[in-house]
């Protein structure tokens, strides 16, 4: 082993970098999505027998190809956007809330819940409770892997998984209590529909718009947002200044579990008017990609739930045009995603090349106690 | 005898978690958390399909092994992907999980519904020498085919390379502490690689032995995904022991039939909507065993160190 | 003696971008002798080593190992050339045992048999005198038990040349004297020992010879028998050199933080402060002089409220009574605050209440200096949060080996740096950016910070430009203690002379400066008084306009036996 490790020698070595310019990282991601949907209308060439110009355009047309395409777009894509904004100051806290399928899930149960046992109230009222009891259920479900994670230090991403199961599974059974017949499959209510604003989907856009901006308020320009920037670059500086992380971590929890119980009442209150298990589809770990490849940034993320978005429904575009099998979009995701995720490490990172006299000598090992940075002036 | 049906299918259906499990194991104790093992699980199902399909005029016990190896095959080759994209590019190891459970479930619903189409000479012919030796057993017993003997040799196998050998001291130690396993002149990188590879090809075979052996339906590969979680989960319920997860899968076993199978076996009507609470069993024991761990804090029981950190050198 | 060389290095030099870590340096270490490199931080002891060890790969001149020429590109390497050196940092894996420690990494053919590796190390440690329990995992060990698996690894793989960093560092004195009777055992068996370290008495006492290395080059080896102590200090400072930094006479001196009878032990159990007692007092700097880790970040950061004390008592001392409020150190919103508490009184010993005044009034009043304190600021810290210190006015200025762990956050811009401390001031819900963006502007102007604008991530400067926009923005907070560590460490020569005409500046606003320093001749022209502390034990404070360079350089490495006998 001594030996081989002494053979083995890449002709260039890894250096992070310390900046690049905005236009030189965009470009990373634009080539990587070109990348990615070339490799993709090859597959599809190969697969499905379709010409790569014209996968494309069925993309396209799939997204945006009629009023009605562009409707259901701009819905789907601001119901994800809504769940990455509620987990965006939880991840930009460095806490990995994997959570919000079921933070979504049980908001949505909540606000079904408040419809079934509310018969008869005035739909306005109505409407309040199921706002409050799917945020105020939501922020439960996000606060109790906090306050575990806050005093325990229990892990968050095992944690917030295994809520989504159980919130899945009480879903389930509140769907077989209230169906008698045991199908399981609860009809559409008459009660507690968000009041239609022209289209039927524009109110929820505006709801989510107005939320976006919100969230980028607060992450940028409140203290409490700060503070959750602190924590997350270094919970030994927020300390230090006295900010008590503890209270940090589960009030920021609470406000991302709120948030996906607002997504869930949306759900509820103006799309599904429904609730099954599958109402969230898997949203909530799609929101952790719209999020991080957005760096946090809310207003970002606008144009990264779209993009994905457009993946999606154009892929499902593709599918019917080209009569495959409706599996086809999460292959395209999944590959688009890869592209992605890969590309980053360009971004941060820089592969130098080696002269042929730096290749004989290794890339020092950093020591430990390096007394070059102790030279005095 | 009904209880004894019960355990013997609690047992065989807890193969799927052991295999799942045994294979994440792997990959954590390199630093990884893979959280495209559900996906990996369907991928693995998916070309042990598609080989068992090509070989339908082969003997069956061939068919067997090509199906298997075609399952280690697909479950490295996704493990290689992740291993490429988190170790090499140093991708965020969450995001990057999920996006290989998206691509890896989409893949196999893709596959699966192609090979439905043409029903005819499909993979289920190969379900009696899956089942070998108790195919033909009336109760639960004829799910305890040869994948089952296979899944327990590697948990067994696994526990004894992590524990009792230099190869598995060494993976610990990458898993524990990068930097001083780089120092002392262990290839950090090659441990990862490996490690990730061999353990989504183990949790590629839990896919393959739901589908063949437990299942036997064309329709079994849409609950993979959930049964990878659980997976995942077992994990955490074992404290990274791979020897314990033989135990703990059968009690995961237990507790996943225990919704369909105690009322029936109690004689007593709990109501169909007591089913899923009971299905809540398994997740909500493992949050209790992880806030108890976590509380305990006793050294031993904790995740790798370096769990869902990507390692550079020439970093601090 | 048995004078066969095992080691010699010829012409050796390092340098990292333009700072030269080692010059030319020639040196030879002798089999079964213990060889001590001793010099002050910062003068390329331990860069040396790393050349031996294959850390680093010297830029010029050729190493040989017992006469052939040797090139030593990893630790891989150095261990076959038989090799290994034990880190200040341990590179051990907590949960393992001893034994599995030992082995880790090791390659050889043998089967894996983890109990006969445990009797291999116990028959190592029987041979040498060390106690270890090589079942014993290391997170249930002691600082020296760990370093005695560091040692016992590096000698299980068969290494005879040994290079220890600074080993007593972390050591309490009776493991020292342990350590050194292993050492003495090993040299007997005919090992090569090279120990680096700056402390005079241990060289003293276990030394054959010593090297002396200064500012990255060799000045000489002495054997240690014919050598004294004071010898030993003079090679190692060397004479004095003149920088002309301004020193005013300090002015309205008053005692303004006593700490007495200070002691600490940290989290490896080892008493870091011992019975510290002194007083900085405003108008002045007070310097604290002391080879690194003597304890001068702990006793800083134990006065800024950031770790437990054993016992001990620091008092803040403020005379303000029947003095004028000014707005140096308090805002408006402060100053209506506190006069609604009831805290000011008028020249003619009426409360003064600011109800129905407008701000301008308040403003003018003030000014004028009519409006004064009921009571003095007397207060023991000890009791405090470090949020209260840091408001009465008692700033740790910035401890560099954290430079961008405690002090800044590396992803966030020169602003968002700038309000870390005083984001929570006023009650509104949103951070106001205008005066931290503000004050970003000034410090980056006045201090000439190289930066493209002010919302630049800090991680993106230079080390010395962070160093700027952490002083300046201390400073700006009008501290009424300012401490300082190594606040010039890293920065080029006009940078450095900035940060002290700042705390000269500091110290004429009747500010208690406490600047930490490594370079004795800033210290000697700087500081008003200096005080030299050697392993967490006050050696002497002396007045820094008399005291010679060589007085300090003892007073740094006076031992324990020393202390006593004056006492």
């Amino acid at each position: 082993m001594k030996e081989n490790a002494k053979k083995f020698e890449l002709p260039f070595h890894v250096v992070k970098r310390s900046t690049i310019p905005v236009w030189k990282s965009m470009l990373f991601r634009v080539i990587a999505v070109v990348a990615a949907l070339l490799l993709c209308s090859i597959l599809s060439l190969l697969m499905i027998d379709a010409n790569p110009f014209k996968f494309i355009v069925t993309m396209f047309d799939g997204a945006f190809g009629s009023s009605r395409r562009i409707w259901k777009f701009a819905k789907d894509a601001c119901v994800l956007l809504c769940i990455a904004l509620a987990i965006t100051p939880a991840f930009k806290m460095r806490f990995w809330n994997i959570g919000a399928e079921g933070q979504t899930l049980i908001g949505a149960l909540a606000a079904v819940a408040v419809v079934i046992h509310g018969k008869g109230l005035p739909n306005w009222l109505l409407l309040v409770l199921m706002f409050l009891a799917a945020i105020l259920v939501g922020a439960v479900w996000g606060g109790i892997p906090a306050v575990f994670k806050a005093i325990w230090g229990t892990n968050e991403t095992l944690f917030t998984l295994m809520m989504n199961y159980v919130a899945t599974g009480l879903v389930s059974y509140y769907l077989l209590l209230w169906t008698p017949s045991g199908s399981s499959v609860l009809g559409r209510l008459d009660q507690g529909h968000l009041p239609i604003l022209g289209h039927e989907y524009l109110l929820l856009i505006l709801l989510v718009l107005l939320l976006t901006a919100a969230v980028y308020v607060y992450q940028k320009y409140t203290k409490q947002g700060y503070e959750i920037s602190v924590v997350g670059e270094s919970e030994n500086t927020a300390n230090y200044i006295g900010i008590n992380v503890k209270k940090v971590i589960i009030r920021t929890m609470l406000i991302s579990g709120a948030i996906c119980g607002f997504a869930g009442f949306l759900i509820v209150g103006a799309l599904d008017h429904s609730v099954a298990v599958t109402s969230v589809g898997g949203m909530g770990f799609t929101a952790i990609m719209v999020s991080w490849l957005a760096k946090f940034n809310p207003l970002i993320m606008i144009g990264t739930s779209a993009f994905i978005t457009f993946l999606d429904q154009g892929a499902a575009q593709v599918t019917s045009t080209f009569n495959v099998d409706s599996a086809f979009p999460d292959m395209v995701v999944g590959i688009v995603l890869f592209f992605i995720i890969g590309c980053e490490f360009f971004i941060h990172y820089q592969l130098k090349f080696k002269t042929r006299e730096e290749a004989a000598i290794p890339a020092p090992i950093k020591s430990e106690k390096s007394e070059s940075e102790g030279g005095n002036a | 005898m009904m209880l004894l049906d019960y355990i013997l299918t609690s047992v065989a259906i807890g193969m799927t978690f052991l295999l799942g499990c045994t294979g994440e194991i792997l990959t954590e104790k390199a630093g990884h958390l893979n959280l495209g093992i559900p996906g990996i699980m369907c991928i693995g199902g998916a070309s042990g399909c598609l080989a068992l399909k090509a070989c339908y005029d082969l003997p069956g016990f061939l068919a067997v092994i090509i199906a298997i190896i075609a399952a280690i095959l697909g479950g490295a080759l996704m493990g290689a992907i992740y291993s490429f994209l988190t170790v090499t590019l140093k991708a965020n190891q969450n995001v990057t999980g999920l996006a290989m459970t998206t691509f890896g479930v989409g893949v196999t619903k893709y596959v699966m519904n192609g090979m439905a189409i043409n029903a005819t000479r499909n993979y289920l012919y190969a379900l009696k020498y899956f089942r070998a030796p108790f195919a033909s057993a009336d109760t639960g017993l004829k799910y305890w085919g040869i994948m089952m003997y296979l899944a327990i040799g590697i948990a067994l196998a696994s526990a004894y390379v992590l524990t009792r050998t230099r190869v598995g001291l060494h993976l610990r130690a990458v898993g524990e502490n990068p930097a001083t396993a780089d120092a002392v002149g262990i290839n950090v990188t090659a441990y990862k690689y490996g490690a990730t590879c061999i353990g989504s090809a183990v949790a590629a075979l839990g896919g393959l032995y739901y589908i063949m052996d437990y299942m036997g339906s064309m329709e079994a590969y849409k609950t993979i995904e959930a049964l990878g979680w659980l997976s995942v989960a077992l994990v955490i319920f074992t404290l990274w022991r791979p020897q314990i997860s033989i135990i703990g899968s059968i009690i995961f076993g237990l507790l996943y039939l225990a919704g369909t199978r105690i009322p029936t076996l109690l004689g007593i009507n709990l109501g169909m909507s007591a089913t899923p609470l009971l299905q809540m069993l398994p997740y909500l024991v493992t949050i209790v065993v992880l806030i108890i761990t976590s509380i305990g804090k006793k050294r031993e029981n904790q995740p790798p160190a370096s769990l869902g950190l990507s390692y550079f050198r020439e970093e601090r | 003696m048995n004078k066969q060389i095992a080691i010699e290095m010829k012409g050796v030099t390092k340098t990292f971008g333009s700072v030269i870590a080692n010059k030319n340096v020639d040196l030879e270490v002798y089999r079964g002798e213990i060889l001590a490199v001793l010099g002050e931080n910062g003068c390329g002891k331990t860069t040396l080593m790393n050349m031996i060890a294959g850390i680093y790969y010297p830029d010029a001149g050729s190493i040989f190992i017992d006469g052939k020429e040797a090139s030593i590109h990893s630790p891989a390497d150095a261990f076959s050339y038989g090799i290994g050196m034990i880190h200040q940092h341990f590179k051990l894996v907590d949960l393992f045992t001893a034994a599995e420690n030992i082995i880790l990494g090791n390659h050889s053919g043998e089967k894996y048999n983890i109990s006969k590796v445990s009797a291999e190390v116990r028959a190592i440690a029987d041979r040498y005198g060390f106690h270890i329990d090589p079942d014993k995992k290391i997170y249930d060990m002691s600082v020296s038990e760990k370093q005695t698996v560091e040692i016992i690894k590096v000698l299980y793989r068969g290494a005879d040349i040994l290079i220890l960093d600074e080993p007593s560092a972390v050591l309490t004195p009776q493991e020292t004297d342990r350590l050194f009777d292993v050492l003495r055992k090993m040299r007997e068996d005919g090992k090569s020992i090279i120990i680096i370290t700056h402390k005079l008495h241990e060289v003293l006492s276990i030394s054959d010879r010593v090297a002396v290395l200064r500012k990255g080059e060799h000045i000489g080896t002495v054997n240690t028998a014919e050598t004294t102590a004071e010898a030993l200090t003079e090679m190692m400072v060397g004479r004095k050199v003149e920088l002309n930094i301004d020193r005013p006479a300090p002015e309205n001196v008053q005692d303004r933080l006593i700490v007495k009878n200070l002691s600490m032990t940290n989290l490896d159990g080892i008493k870091v402060l011992d019975n510290i007692s002194f007083t900085a007092r405003s108008g002045e700097i007070l310097g604290i002089a002391g080879i690194a880790g003597s304890g001068q970040r702990e006793l800083l950061e134990s006065i800024a409220g950031l770790n437990p004390l054993d016992c001990g008592e620091i008092v803040f001392n403020r005379p303000k009574k029947n003095l004028p409020v000014s707005f140096y150190h308090k805002s408006l919103a402060d100053v209506k605050a506190l006069a609604a508490e009831g805290k000011f009184h008028y020249e003619d010993g009426s409360a003064v209440d600011f109800t129905g005044k407008t701000n301008a009034e308040i403003r003018a009043l003030v000014n004028a200096g009519k409006v004064l304190f009921n009571e003095d600021d007397v207060m023991n810290l000890r009791d405090k949060t470090p949020l209260q210190i840091r408001e009465v006015g008692v700033r740790l200025s910035f401890v560099p080996e954290d430079r961008l762990g405690m002090g800044l956050v590396g992803n966030m811009d020169i602003v968002d740096n700038m309000m870390l401390r005083s984001y929570r001031k006023g009650s509104s819900v949103f951070v106001d950016r205008k005066k931290p963006s503000d004050l970003a502007d000034r410090i980056v102007k006045e201090l000439e910070v190289a930066t493209p604008n002010t919302h630049t991530a800090v991680r993106r400067l230079s080390g010395g430009n962070v160093q700027k926009v952490l002083v300046g923005r201390e400073i700006a907070a009008a501290p009424v203690v300012l401490m300082a560590a190594y606040p010039v460490r890293g920065l080029d020569i006009n940078s450095s002379y900035t940060i002290y005409n700042l705390l000269t500046e500091q110290k004429k606003n009747g500010v208690a400066v406490v600047f930490v320093g490594e370079d004795l001749d800033v210290l000697l022209e700087l500081c008003d008084r200096i005080m030299v502390i050697c392993a967490g034990k006050i050696t002497g404070i002396v007045d820094g306009r008399t005291v010679t360079k060589e007085e300090v350089g003892l007073l740094m490495t006076k031992t324990d036996s020393d202390v006593k006998k004056e006492a």
